[in-house]
């Protein structure tokens, strides 16, 4: 199993789902976060004021999947969510321990 | 829903409270039995709905206008701060700031007495002079719009010390500062006996048959004459609070920012307005009200309240769409908070002009104090490095100076001006004066550096009595916490 983390332009979202969702991915966590890599932050002027805000608003998607699944979600995750543009965000792959339906009682692979 | 079932009884109880009211109002003449004038029902309908106009003004138009501007934690403070400083002052008012303001007395050129405190003799058969000969208004009236004048300009200092000032001592500073500062100075500027009481007096001259009864009504003329506020006796033209409101606010404003120091992470971090919208919406109930602030100012409905009306409207546009103009040259980016301010820098040069220029005057006076006020809130305050949180001073006190001086320029007829008012030349009739730009611009700069002088030093006194007395700023942590939960106990926004 492996844990899926994407951060991805937040109007992004919904492309990304549906092509996850095409995949049979069948959930997903998703966080509103902020932060910024190569595309830096903005300039906001408000008055005389000048700021520079560096956390930008984006998506954090969250998919834990079987490995077979990764390779096909990675590349779905890239096609959905790439504008060509600065700041398209990046995805993550770690490996995952363990996972247990609570309900259920389930684990592993039945869980997910 | 209850409100069908309640509304037959509430517009039953309003009928009978109608119908008491008018019958009080007929029986006043009969017992008053005078050929004196009489309040005519358009203008008494004008002036309430003006009154009402600049209530909406103060709440909820700049409590939002404000209230957008701070970071969301210092919303409930903002908000509370204008409303209570609304509520004290009314009362304040009528408990002697209507009587200091607009009565006479031995200091009558700077001050009124306490003739009329707790409105003694301001009942329903008392009325007070417009500016037209023969007209009056009832003076429970005037003294109600005049009381809105008073409650809101104490509230636009609050912007200047937004976020970080104590509550307790903002309320005790204020009751000090109308006392000392707003009432002194309204007086000056507005307080005279009125148009008719010069024509009488000027009439007695006219018909006066030896030297002796002459020189005896002069003396009566000049008696009439002096009894008028300092500024009102320089030829200072002000016609609904350029100096009063405006220049006064701003500058107490400024002297207030730089005393109370910055707020923690000014020019460091994100000190953004934490809703554009609400700042949006009161600005443009600030835009409406204004109607009533500067069209009122007539005290009447008549011709110079369309004036003043139709001044309002373009000058406001010119400004909005200067500021508009000049930023996106500037900045790179026409914003809304600029149009925004724009709006408000109009309004606040129009208002000594309001009912004196014309409105082709008005829109250059608009353009000019878009652009100026722009680079007064950038700029200049950029490069003093006080941190005036809401532009008080950029806006408010520049504004507000620019439209006095202009107002002196744009009165002149030949730029379309009304000219200045003489009520004695032809007594009983109201003409323009010759117009000189030496004298007229001169008195204008003499009431604006009387203005930032008197109040300027006064204010520094308040604040510095206050703060020995109470503090001004809340502790770091309380400011970093942010003032609605820690003064007021309550949040603005649920997470």
């Amino acid at each position: 199993m492996k844990l899926v983390t994407a951060i991805i332009k937040p109007f992004k979202l919904d492309e990304v789902r549906d092509a996850l969702t095409a995949l049979g991915v069948h959930g997903m966590t998703v966080t509103e976060v902020q932060g910024y890599g190569r595309q830096k932050g903005h300039t906001e002027i408000y008055r005389g004021a000048e700021y520079a805000v560096s956390f930008l608003p984006k998506i954090k998607i969250e998919a834990v999947l079987e490995a077979s699944l990764v390779a096909p979600v990675v590349e779905a995750i890239t096609m959905a969510a790439r504008t060509g543009q600065i700041g398209d965000g990046k995805i993550f792959v770690l490996p995952v321990e363990q996972a247990l339906r609570i309900r259920t009682g389930e684990t592993d692979a039945d869980a997910l | 829903m209850s409100i069908p079932n309640l509304s037959p009884n509430l517009s039953r109880f309003l009928l009978r409270l109608g119908a008491g009211t008018s019958l009080a109002l007929l029986a006043l003449p009969a017992l008053a039995n005078s050929p004196a004038a009489q309040p005519h029902k358009a203008d008494i309908g004008w002036m309430m709905v003006s009154t009402l106009l600049v209530l909406l003004m103060t709440v909820p138009g700049l409590a939002l206008f404000y209230g957008g501007l701070v970071r969301s934690k210092n919303m409930l403070s903002i908000l509370t701060q204008v409303l209570a400083t609304l509520c004290m002052v009314a009362l304040i008012w009528v408990f002697y700031g209507y009587s200091l303001t607009f009565t006479g007395g031995s200091f009558s050129s700077v001050i009124g007495g306490f003739d009329k405190a707790f409105l003694r003799g301001v009942d329903l058969a008392a009325n007070v002079p417009t500016f037209s000969n023969g007209v009056v208004i009832p003076e429970m009236l005037y003294m109600a719009f005049q009381m809105t004048f008073a409650c809101i300009t104490p509230a636009l200092i609050v912007g200047a010390i937004a976020e970080r000032a104590r509550f307790s001592a903002l309320l005790i500073f204020i009751a000090l500062w109308v006392t000392l500062v707003y009432f002194p100075l309204a007086h000056m500027v507005w307080y005279w006996q009125g148009p008719d009481a010069i024509a009488a007096a000027a009439k007695a001259v006219a018909i006066a048959g030896d030297e002796a009864a002459r020189k005896l009504a002069l003396e009566k003329l000049d008696a009439v004459k002096a009894d008028a506020g300092l500024l009102f006796q320089w030829g200072a033209l002000d016609f609904a609070g350029g100096t009063v409101v405006h220049i006064n606010a701003g500058i107490a404003g400024l002297v207030g920012a730089v005393m109370i120091g910055k707020r923690i992470g000014y020019g460091r971090d994100l000190l953004a307005p934490h809703s554009l919208t609400m700042t949006m919406i009161g600005a443009a109930l600030l835009w409406v009200g204004w109607f009533g602030f500067n069209a009122g100012s007539n005290l009447e409905a008549n011709t110079t309240a369309v004036l003043a009306m139709v001044n309002t409207f373009v000058a406001t546009a010119a400004a909005g769409f200067s500021w508009l103009i000049v930023e996106w040259v500037a900045k790179g980016k026409p914003s809304l908070l600029g149009l925004v301010s724009g709006v408000v820098a109009g309004l606040v040069a129009v208002t000594p002009a309001s009912g004196f220029a014309g409105p082709m005057g008005s829109i250059i006076l608009g353009l000019v104090s878009g652009g100026a006020c722009f680079f007064a809130c950038t700029t200049l305050k950029n490069a003093l490095g006080y941190d005036d949180s809401l532009d008080v001073f950029g806006i408010h006190c520049v504004g507000g100076i620019l439209g006095a001086i202009a107002t002196g320029i744009l009165v002149n007829p030949a730029l379309g001006g009304t000219g200045i008012p003489d009520y004695e030349s032809k007594p009983g009739e109201l003409v323009a004066a010759a117009y000189e730009f030496g004298p007229a611009v001169l008195a204008q700069i003499k009431a604006v550096a009387f203005t930032l002088v008197y109040s300027g030093v006064v204010s520094a006194i308040l604040y510095k009595v206050v703060d020995l007395v109470v503090g001004l700023r809340v502790p770091q942590d309380h400011e970093r916490q942010g003032l609605d939960i820690v003064a007021h106990g309550e949040r603005a926004y649920m997470p």
